[in-house]
């Protein structure tokens, strides 16, 4: 967990996959600020 | 009472030279990198209309072949072409790129499609001999034009060029000298859509045997912007395409919701006829030049063909409940909700199991989901891996989750109540809709009872907001009980019964009266 702390994080999620908002709670909790998030459709 | 899916038709139009011209894959690296390697390269990846045809996928998409067939077939496929196909199939066909040219000018009611005489002269005794061209149609086939006319209005004034075999064959004229909601490239767009939605109405009334004038409704889903630039977006494809297809009783509407639309139109569907507001109503879509060559990049520097060369199309018919037909439970859709949240287990409770909750069924109870039928063959080389397997996968997951199945048992469960993806990732072609034909076939022999039809769309794309979108809905046996007709072989139907009994009480109203 200690890897995101204090850690600027770019997420691309996917929206089949893990989308970015759910990547997005994840992190902070990890201790990542997000500067860019955003979901991909890939299809 | 529950409406019902009485048929539908898929259609898949071949397009290479439309994958380079207006695919934005293509487009954007003409602007970015002319000279690229990729753009070179490209042309030597194209399929010939033979290989498209006889590709497994494809004679899926148009009924000839089944899900249970590709399954069979391992999980790749673009390098076993099959060694006998035909372009028609029991639920449309697969067109040529020229016959769709001629198509294309029949659609188009301002003179803005220009062909090339000698590519008309040549075209038209192949597209006379189509099974669902008549006279009236073939009489909107221009003669044709020089081609020095053509190169003019490309060069000079702003027309879209129309390629076959790389070689300039017409164009498409821009509709306003200022309006870009108007230009060539946007009209092209539209006209293709308006085009191909048309092909999968004549296919449908063909597939179904209902009469053209019996139709309601045209809802089209597609994804295109129709519009000018007090309105973009202003719409109503599904009335142009219904004029073109010679629905003369039925009015339009579109319904936008990115690749979800077509299942959010079938919920629309089921529930105007369920009302009783209409009889017969088609919900319908053309398909989408832009997104062709979407991941040619990939293919190419894979050494493989570019895959993604089709257009697709397909119509469904949903009426009031004939007796027979699978039914649309209206009563049990999923959606998801604007506060439901992102994360994979809120998204697919939302779509599957709060409906099923609803019914008291479990998941398993679903004989088949059809999600995102995206083609692998086409994604799995691009790294945007096996798209309805991720979805099945999710589903089984959350089946653990809520104690319905055990882990060891989720690649049974994707084998049992999934299928492998064929259609072309054409946005909102894939999404949930192309097992229709198959779901309304399996239901009707008894070989499933229950089908779940998932739709997503990816709203963030229009950047207005960060949400993606989803709904779904039951396909089921029907229950005989509804039929609104009085069934014959069911003996004396229950209106009938009651009317007898009015009429014996008011007989013996009368008699009393009398005495």
């Amino acid at each position: 967990m200690s890897l995101f702390i204090n850690r600027k994080v770019v997420v691309i999620g996917d929206r089949d996959g893990i989308p970015g908002p759910a990547i997005d709670e994840c992190l902070k909790t990890a201790g990542a600020e997000i500067v860019f998030s955003s979901t991909e459709c890939f299809v | 009472m529950n409406s019902v899916l009485k048929g539908s038709s898929f259609v898949l139009v071949h397009a290479p030279d439309m994958l380079i011209h207006g695919g934005t894959t293509q487009t954007t690296e003409r602007i970015v990198n002319p000279d690229s390697e990729y753009l070179r390269k490209l042309p030597e990846h194209l399929r010939s209309f033979e290989e498209a045809v006889a590709y497994l996928p494809n004679q899926v998409y148009i009924g000839n072949k089944t899900p249970t067939d590709l399954a069979a077939a391992g999980d790749v496929w673009f390098d076993k072409p099959l060694q006998s196909a035909s372009r028609f199939g029991s639920f449309g066909e697969i067109m040529p790129q020229d016959e769709f040219y001629l198509l294309l000018q029949t659609c188009d009611v301002f003179d803005l499609v220009m062909l090339d005489k000698d590519f008309v002269k040549e075209t038209l005794p192949r597209f006379e001999k189509h099974p669902l061209v008549d006279a009236e149609l073939l009489a909107l086939v221009r003669e044709g034009v020089d081609i020095s006319e053509i190169e003019k209005a490309v060069n000079n004034e702003g027309a879209e060029g129309v390629y076959q075999n790389g070689k300039l064959i017409g164009c498409v004229k821009k509709a306003h000298d200022i309006d870009v909601n108007l230009n060539a490239e946007v009209i092209f767009e539209n006209l293709i859509s308006k085009a191909s939605c048309a092909l999968s109405l004549m296919h449908f009334i063909k597939t179904t045997g209902v009469e053209k004038s019996a139709i309601d409704l045209v809802l089209d889903c597609s994804e295109e912007a129709v519009g000018d630039m007090n309105q973009r977006g202003g719409g109503n494809l599904a009335k142009a395409a219904a004029e073109s297809a010679g629905f003369v009783n039925a009015s339009g509407a579109d319904i936008r919701a990115f690749c979800a639309a077509p299942v959010h139109a079938l919920i629309h569907a089921a529930a105007l006829v369920a009302s009783g507001t209409y009889e017969n109503v088609v919900v319908a879509a053309g398909g989408s030049i832009a997104k062709l060559g979407m991941n040619a990049k990939d293919h190419v520097k894979k050494d493989m063909k570019a895959l993604e060369d089709m257009v697709g199309g397909f119509a469904a018919l949903i009426s009031k409940n004939d007796g027979v037909s699978p039914e649309i439970l209206s009563e049990f859709t999923g959606k998801h909700n604007v506060g439901t949240g992102s994360s994979p287990q809120a998204v697919i409770t939302a779509l599957v199991t709060e409906p099923l909750d609803k019914m008291g069924l479990k998941i398993a109870d679903i004989d088949k989901y059809s999600v995102e039928m995206q083609n692998p063959d086409i994604t799995k080389p691009a790294g945007a891996g096996d798209v309805p397997q991720a979805n099945y996968k999710m589903i089984a997951a959350l089946g653990v989750k809520r104690g319905e199945l055990e882990r060891a048992e989720i690649n049974d469960f994707t084998a049992k109540h999934g299928m492998p993806g064929w259609a072309p990732t054409q946005g909102h072609i894939p999404s949930g809709v192309p097992y229709l034909g198959f779901a309304r076939d399996d239901i009707m022999s008894g070989s499933i009872k229950r089908s779940m039809i998932v739709g997503k769309g990816s709203l963030f794309l229009g950047r207005m907001t960060n949400l993606f979108d989803g709904v779904s809905f039951i396909l089921q046996a029907n229950s005989g009980a509804g039929a609104d007709a009085p069934d014959e072989q069911a003996g004396v139907s229950e209106h009938a019964v009651k009317r007898l009994i009015a009429e014996s009480l008011r007989e013996l109203a009368r008699s009393m009266g009398a005495e």
